[in-house]
């Protein structure tokens, strides 16, 4: 399922709102997500699953094609972990 | 950085101020996307949503776990998995605010 999917089955859903609102909610969904990882925050969707920021360290990486060193610098990176709802749903025990 | 943990309140009030439904009809519609990403996965497919990321099923085979407390061996049934991929753009704007 892509995004055009999704906005589709909501739209079909709700035959009183406009496609374009439809467009709007789901895409308004989706940035606020973003827009709390980008902050530093959590968003914790219970059933569903959590979206955090997790911290990698700073290491020293390889080129993997020279062998070289290079110092890769600390950074923050996106994280899910899936519901446990969902997660028994996956395998037939909800 | 601050650190707060977003609900589904949350999201709903930025449907509320962005579209201007009701908040229950906001509310009710950011179920709806949660219920059909979930259906979605449930029934084995890969759910994309450009821009934000990519939600895949994943099969893992039985395996041999080990109680860590006790060391006692326990054996792991196979299951699905849910593994989330974030797009450039997600990991880009993470990596860019958490800067410090």
């Amino acid at each position: 399922m892509i995004r055009s999917e999704l906005i589709q089955k909501i739209a079909d859903d709700n035959p009183h709102l406009y496609q374009r609102d439809v467009e709007r909610i789901v895409n308004t969904i989706f940035e606020e997500i973003i827009e709390a990882l980008a902050n530093g925050n959590r968003v914790e969707l219970r059933g569903f699953g959590a979206f955090s920021v997790k911290k990698r360290e700073a290491r020293i990486g390889r080129n993997p094609r020279t062998g070289e060193a290079v110092h890769v610098e600390e950074k923050y990176v996106p994280f899910f972990k899936t519901g446990k709802l969902l997660r028994d749903r996956l395998n037939g025990k909800a | 950085m601050t650190n707060k943990t977003l609900t589904r309140m949350d999201l709903s009030e930025a449907v509320f101020r962005e579209v201007g439904l009701s908040r229950n009809e906001s509310a009710q519609l950011v179920e709806e996307v949660l219920q059909y990403m979930a259906d979605a996965l449930v029934a084995g497919e890969q759910v994309k949503i450009s821009s934000f990321g990519t939600f895949t099923v994943r099969q893992k085979g039985a395996r041999i776990g080990r109680n860590p407390k006790t060391g006692e061996e326990v054996p792991i049934s196979p299951r699905r998995v849910l593994s989330f991929r974030p797009s450039h753009l997600m990991k880009d704007r993470v990596a860019a605010r958490n800067k410090r």
